[in-house]
């Protein structure tokens, strides 16, 4: 034990998640030895956080104003909203600027052991923002474990009977990485949801048979065929090249 | 298959030991307590990642330890690997395999397959069913190492599922938010206790016709060995407005809509008793020696022969699923020769000489059959030595 003050701050940095308390100590000594401007200035930057940062109230994403910058943001696509659990996750798919819709932060996931039930998820907000008739797709990216599938499930439940399209991000292998490597459990579930890639013989390869039909269900990539212009929906067809979201097939039977 | 070296650092009685195993036959000789069982336990927790003895981690630790550590080199077919796994109190066990990063430690199930004899597999026919899921289970998981994934999210599903029974639990009926809630959860357990009842079955079919064999060897074919999967959907769902169905008939997708109907029909139950009342978790498989059941009814030689019949249906089920050269399983007598009459003795000894690699424990030499006179080891408190 030290004395006071040091003892102190080592009790409240052991508080914080992923710190033990011989990391603890080391910080608090780190932060004896350090700058003492170096130190107000963090001092400050936590105070700032607590005071200065709030939930926008449409997403529940933080903000420094009353709603966020993806809510203000008028070139953003609102007939789409992605679901996620926590605001960390809004900024981890922002990060891979596939998506322009909305957000919606769940905060949280479904967690009877935790205590954490509908009722303490932004789930009637969520429903409430439904109400505008401009929404036309709903992306549950709630986390890929127990927790986040049983909330993706209650959501589908839930929200079916509004009628809007609601789709679940696949789950598959990990991209630059090898197969031999990814988890048994990740490459059973990419095999579960593997997706046709190509059909039979290409005219190429047998020029003497018959050109096959035209096969209008799966065109060639980048070769879109004349008579089939993509105008009549054309947030559809942004939106697919976008960001590929597969029909949702985990969850069929929850609306049977 | 075999295991060459094996080195145990603060692992039950032993602060350090390394044994050089061979392939074929090792005997470990040793009066009781020296530690014969904790070397043979070791290499059982290399291939399930648990011990047969006890269902905690904390009594593998030298007593004081913060950690343990087993390391193998595993011999299969012509390919050789390095096992290492790290046993620590109250955190998760990681695993090393040719001295790469640690991983989880779940990643090497599978790659040691061992069938284990030992004195507790009585509790296989005598003990409650946990014992005989976990027999399931295990064999499962080693064949098919995905299924230890379906095994964890079932676990953690009924702990989910019964929170939120226990929370609702008393009010006079469930809000519609709730309700929902519930059946979210309802969805998660129907489809993983599916898949888990159905890799069991797969498993039990597997074993059957060599266990009836193995039993008929063994006793002598006075009555007949069955084993037969009770599900806790049995006489739930099976009722006029559902004909009877054989659930081994049945696939993945049947059961889960089987488990579906029976939890959605038996709501209020659930809610008064405030647990999980259906799927895999409350399943059995019942074993009956002619017409009765072998729980209760068969006699100490009969228990044996069963026991022994199901581990010996295991080994053959290994077999078959890898015949290569070099892949069959590590054997492990457990001090079951003391148990067994002259007859029972024989017979095993004959059928397991034959193995690629075989541990056996003993108080005393005479206790070993001639057929497993292999290569000695002493084993005296702490240190084990070529004898």
């Amino acid at each position: 034990m030290y004395e006071g003050a040091v003892q102190e701050l080592i009790d409240e940095l052991g508080r914080l998640p992923g710190i033990g308390p011989k990391s603890a100590q080391r910080i608090a000594f780190h932060i004896l030895d350090a700058d003492a401007e170096d130190m107000t200035r963090l001092a400050a930057s936590i105070q700032l956080v607590k005071e200065k940062v709030k939930f926008c109230e449409i997403c529940f994403n933080i903000s420094e104003q009353d709603t966020c910058a993806i809510c203000r943001d008028e070139r953003r696509e609102g007939s789409m909203i992605c679901i996620v659990e926590e605001s960390k996750d809004v900024l981890a798919i922002e990060r891979t600027r596939a998506f322009g819709g909305r957000y919606h932060v769940l905060g949280g996931s479904i967690n009877p052991l935790a205590g954490v039930g509908p009722e303490q998820l932004h789930i009637r907000e969520l429903v409430t923002r439904l109400a505008d008739d401009s929404i036309t797709e709903l992306i549950l990216a709630t986390d890929p474990n127990l927790e986040g599938e049983a909330t993706a499930v209650y959501l589908v439940r839930a929200l079916a009977p509004l009628g809007i399209k609601i789709t679940r991000l696949a789950s598959g292998l990990p991209v630059g990485g090898d197969l031999e490597y990814a988890d048994e459990v990740t490459l059973a579930r990419a095999f579960e949801g593997r997706r046709v890639a190509g059909r039979a013989a290409a005219p190429q390869v047998a020029p003497q048979l018959p050109a096959p039909e035209p096969r209008t269900e799966v065109p060639a990539r980048g070769k879109p065929e004349a008579g089939e212009s993509t105008s009549d929906h054309p947030v559809d067809a942004q939106t697919q090249q976008r960001f590929v979201v597969p029909e949702m097939d985990d969850h069929r039977s929850a609306t049977r | 298959m075999y295991i060459s070296q094996l080195s145990l650092t603060s692992f039950r009685s032993y602060a350090q030991a390394d044994v050089h195993l061979v392939p074929g036959i090792n005997v470990l000789v040793g009066p009781n307590g020296v530690g014969k069982t904790n070397i043979v336990e070791s290499i059982g927790y290399l291939a399930n990642l648990a011990s047969h003895r006890v269902s905690n981690d904390a009594p593998l630790l030298n007593f004081g330890a913060e950690r343990a550590l087993i390391r193998g080199t595993l011999h299969r077919g012509n390919q050789q690997t390095q096992l290492e796994v790290e046993i620590t109190s109250g955190k998760i066990n990681r695993a090393r395999i040719n001295r790469a990063n640690p991983v989880r430690a779940r990643e090497i199930l599978g790659m040691v397959r061992t069938v284990l004899f030992a004195p507790e597999d009585l509790a296989l026919i005598k003990g409650d069913p946990s014992n005989r899921r976990r027999f399931l289970d295990e064999l499962l998981v080693t064949l098919r190492p995905v299924e230890a994934g379906t095994k964890n999210d079932y676990e953690r599903i009924v702990k989910q599922r019964n929170a939120l029974l226990k929370s609702i639990r008393g009010k006079s009926k469930p809000t519609t938010s709730q309700e929902n809630t519930l059946q979210a959860w309802d969805l998660q357990l129907a489809a993983c206790g599916a898949r888990l009842i159905r890799g069991r079955l797969n498993v039990l079919s597997l074993l059957r016709p060599y266990m009836q064999a193995a039993y008929a060897d063994l006793a002598d074919g006075a009555k007949e060995a069955s084993a037969v999967y009770r599900s806790s959907l049995e006489g739930e769902v099976d009722d006029a407005s559902l004909p009877a169905r054989d659930l081994e008939t049945l696939g993945q997708e049947e059961i889960q809509e089987l488990l579906l109907t029976a939890i959605e029909a038996n709501r209020s139950r659930e809610l008064d008793r405030g647990i999980s009342l259906f799927g895999p978790h409350r399943d059995d498989l019942v074993l009956t020696l002619g017409a009765a059941p072998a729980k209760g009814y068969a006699s100490h030689g009969e228990t044996w022969s069963f026991a022994l019949s199901l581990r010996l249906a295991a080994y053959r089920v290994f077999g078959d699923d890898d015949p290569r050269p070099g892949s069959g399983p590590i054997l492990i007598l457990d001090d079951v020769f003391a148990e067994l009459d002259a007859t029972r003795r024989n017979r095993l000894a004959h059928i397991v000489a034959g193995a690629e690699q075989v541990l056996v424990t003993a108080a005393v030499v005479e206790d070993v059959p001639e057929a497993l006179k292999g290569h000695f080891f002493q084993v005296s408190p702490g240190q084990v030595v070529d004898a």
